[in-house]
């Protein structure tokens, strides 16, 4: 009975330790992170999208990714969703007699599908070898094949099901959009948007693109509106156009903290493929549940130094071995 | 309760032939799975597994790496008893226990190696450069990487013994209490981690398994699966080398058993209720039944041997520890396959591939292997009696 006593009591106050600091508002919380001020992005607004689908050749081309066939005769590029060689994609909503556009019912709609660029990502929270990272100014989430490990915990903990792994080569890589932060030196902006002919997708620093995607949300549907193209801020491309159905909802300016990529749909977000998420990021929980732990190693320390003092005083007691037992007979 | 006197089960070989049925099975496993671990590292894991861009992680982490290392939590467990609670008499049990727990833990971390898709970059893992302190996954891994040494640093003796090294043996032993104190301390570090790694995947676990208190879920069952896996191997191992089950031990250590385990659902139910997630349990799903197994697994040791006699019923303490096993098993199934999946309309699915289960078998053959060859060549489980007495 005395030891199941002893064991309980020692059970009960190690699961009190832990759920004081798992649960308690711990001193070394990490609150959800906030996109840098000159954070870079897209703004993608579906009801402008007409599905011609330039900017997954266009962004196939710049990263030197391989076509991919979903059909016999694999006569040109069919990806059926992104991979770890597809980075970009538009996907189309389907339903019923599909014969309007941006109808959620007896319609159809795009959405484009690749990174997010969150203000707070759990692919580089989930990194342990820092292959994930933010950049601090422009907030772009880049990787780094010769520092991935290949663990894929990447792959698992995005919300947005982004980061993808190359299984069929034994030296396979991550691949995920990196905002073609790579031509960046040439004057060049991400390619998707740069080709795109409607200005669907459209480059800029986010918080340019949260002003023109509430400016779109603030007008009259059916009204006639500018629609820029290409880069704002860039050379004027831009053309007059009606404004879309909208619903009033920019997805990624709140959701998990934020994301660097807008997007303005007239059919709800959850059935063309975009997660309902909190504003809070779980890098954020998944953090402060680490950090209360083992934050300066504290607690692992204290942890550690209680059990030797026991350990010492009960290992001498019983067995200083068999073998001198042995002796003894 | 009438209790022998342990210093008479001081650990001896068990000795005996190492070629029989058993062995045999064994390497016929392993060479299978090292011609198909050959194709791996040639062609990609994909041309060997059924893992996909929606269920990455498929058993060969799942498994191997968090199933394996649970499952390998007796010596963790056993070592809380003796030298925490100071009940020595359950000291035969310790080294058996470790032998186990130095085997599971030694594949659990190398197994991780096949299925590393960039394994040649793994010590950036270890490396300050690289290393990025924020990641469940690192601690984990440093966790492991210290306990396995340290482990082998416990075991020692052993093999100290069998080589008449008792001067060295001598030295280790005065430093052995610091060993034993990290040999807990990191398994409790990490086998709360293994559940934290599931906390940043956020809403794509379902709430019955994402919860803030997933690292004390995952920590108390890891404890309790250390004795449901002590309660099955000394019934195997007595079974199969024809010796006496020792029952002395095991009764006791069942009641404890059954206090931790206890605790853990007292833990478990309490969270889903002030979360307000048990709804989950009782929607028409297939992950809501794999719920019900799981924690029926969990309960099943109370109906088994929840009164004194039915403990004395070593059929019935066998049949527990494998009902915690199971149930230790499901709930990392269900956290990271079952209850995993991404948000509406991917249409992901995943089930292990022939040859991925014949992997997951193979690791399992080696750590059998390795056990049956210790424990007949080296003093690790405790001296019957008839044999003292020849």
């Amino acid at each position: 009975m005395d030891s199941r006593r002893d064991f309980l009591k020692g059970v009960l106050a190690s699961s009190a330790a832990i759920t004081a600091a798992a649960v308690s508002p711990p001193a070394c919380a990490r609150e959800t992170l906030s996109r840098p001020v000159e954070a870079l992005g897209l703004l993608y607004d579906a009801t402008l999208c007409i599905g011609c689908k330039a900017c997954v050749a266009a962004c196939k081309e710049v990263n030197n990714n391989p076509a991919e066939f979903s059909t016999v005769d694999k006569l040109w590029d069919t990806p059926l969703d992104t991979s770890g060689y597809t980075f970009n994609l538009i996907k189309m909503y389907r339903n019923g007699t599909m014969e309007t556009k941006d109808a959620e019912v007896n319609g159809y709609a795009f959405m484009k599908t690749s990174c997010m660029h969150c203000a707070d990502p759990s692919c580089v929270s989930a990194c342990p070898v820092s292959a994930m990272t933010k950049d601090p100014v422009t907030g772009i989430v880049a990787y780094d094949a010769g520092a991935c490990v290949g663990c894929r915990y990447c792959v698992v903990a995005c919300p947005f099901g982004i980061p993808k792994f190359q299984y069929d080569s034994p030296t396979g890589k991550i691949g995920k959009c990196e905002l073609c932060r790579h031509r960046t030196k040439d004057g060049h902006y991400s390619a998707c948007a740069e080709v795109c002919p409607t200005g669907a997708t459209l480059s800029g620093r986010t918080s340019d693109l949260l002003l023109e995607a509430k400016r779109r949300l603030a007008l009259k549907p059916g009204s006639i509106t500018r629609y820029p193209r290409g880069k704002i801020g860039g050379a004027d491309q831009s053309y007059e156009g009606s404004v879309g159905n909208y619903l009033q909802h920019v997805y990624g300016e709140k959701e998990y903290g934020g994301t660097q990529v807008l997007k303005l749909s007239a059919v709800n977000f959850a059935k063309v493929g975009q997660p309902d998420l909190p504003p809070t990021s779980s890098a954020a929980t998944s953090e402060t549940i680490q950090h209360s732990l083992y934050g300066g190693l504290i607690m692992p320390l204290a942890v550690l130094g209680a059990l030797s003092f026991i350990a010492k005083k009960n290992v001498h007691d019983e067995d200083d071995s068999p073998a001198n037992t042995g002796g003894e007979k | 309760m009438s209790m022998t006197q342990h210093h008479n089960t001081s650990p001896a070989p068990v000795g005996g032939s190492l070629i029989n049925a058993a062995t045999l099975v064994c390497s016929v496993l392993i060479a299978t799975m090292a011609a198909i671990l050959l194709v791996r590292f040639f062609f990609g894991i994909g041309a060997v597994t059924n893992v996909n861009d929606g269920y990455s992680w498929g058993i060969w982490v799942v498994v191997d790496v968090m199933i394996g290392s649970a499952l390998a939590c007796g010596g963790f467990s056993v070592a809380l008893l003796v030298y925490i609670f100071n009940k020595g008499e359950y000291h035969p049990l310790i080294r058996p226990a470790l032998l186990a727990s130095l085997f599971g833990y030694t594949l659990a971390g190398g197994g991780i190696f096949f299925d590393l898709g960039r394994w040649w970059n793994f010590w950036h893992i270890f490396w300050p450069g690289y290393v990025n302190a924020n990641s469940v996954m690192f601690e984990v891994a440093a966790c492991v990487t210290a306990y396995i040494v340290v482990m082998w640093i416990e075991f020692a003796p052993v093999f100290l013994e069998k080589f008449g090294l008792h001067d060295v043996k001598k030295k280790l032993t005065k430093a052995l209490f610091f060993f034993i104190a990290l040999g807990m301390v990191l398994p409790m570090m990490h086998q709360a981690s293994l559940g934290t790694m599931l906390v940043v995947m956020g809403g794509q676990v379902n709430p019955l398994w994402q919860t803030p208190m997933v690292p004390l879920i995952y920590l108390l069952t890891a404890i309790i699966i250390g004795y449901g896996v002590v309660l099955f191997e000394s019934c195997v191992a007595a079974s199969a080398y024809r010796r006496k089950i020792e029952m002395h031990l095991l009764n006791p250590m069942a009641k404890v058993m059954l206090g931790a385990l206890a605790v853990y659902l007292v833990v478990r139910f309490a969270d889903l209720l002030v979360r307000g997630a048990l709804g989950e349990a009782f929607k028409p799903s297939f992950v809501a039944f794999a719920f019900w197994v799981e924690n029926l697994c969990f309960l099943a040791p109370f109906l088994l041997i929840g009164s004194a006699e039915a403990r004395r019923n070593p059929a019935k303490l066998f049949l527990a520890g494998i009902a915690i096993m199971l149930g230790g098993i499901l709930l990392r199934l269900n956290g990271f396959l079952i209850g995993y999946g991404h948000h509406t309309g991917s249409g992901w699915t995943y089930f292990p591939s022939f040859t991925e289960v014949m992997v997951t078998t193979g690791m399992f053959a080696v750590e059998v292997l390795g056990y049956i060859i210790i424990t007949r060549r080296f003093p690790v489980l405790p001296r019957e009696e008839a044999q003292v007495a020849s």
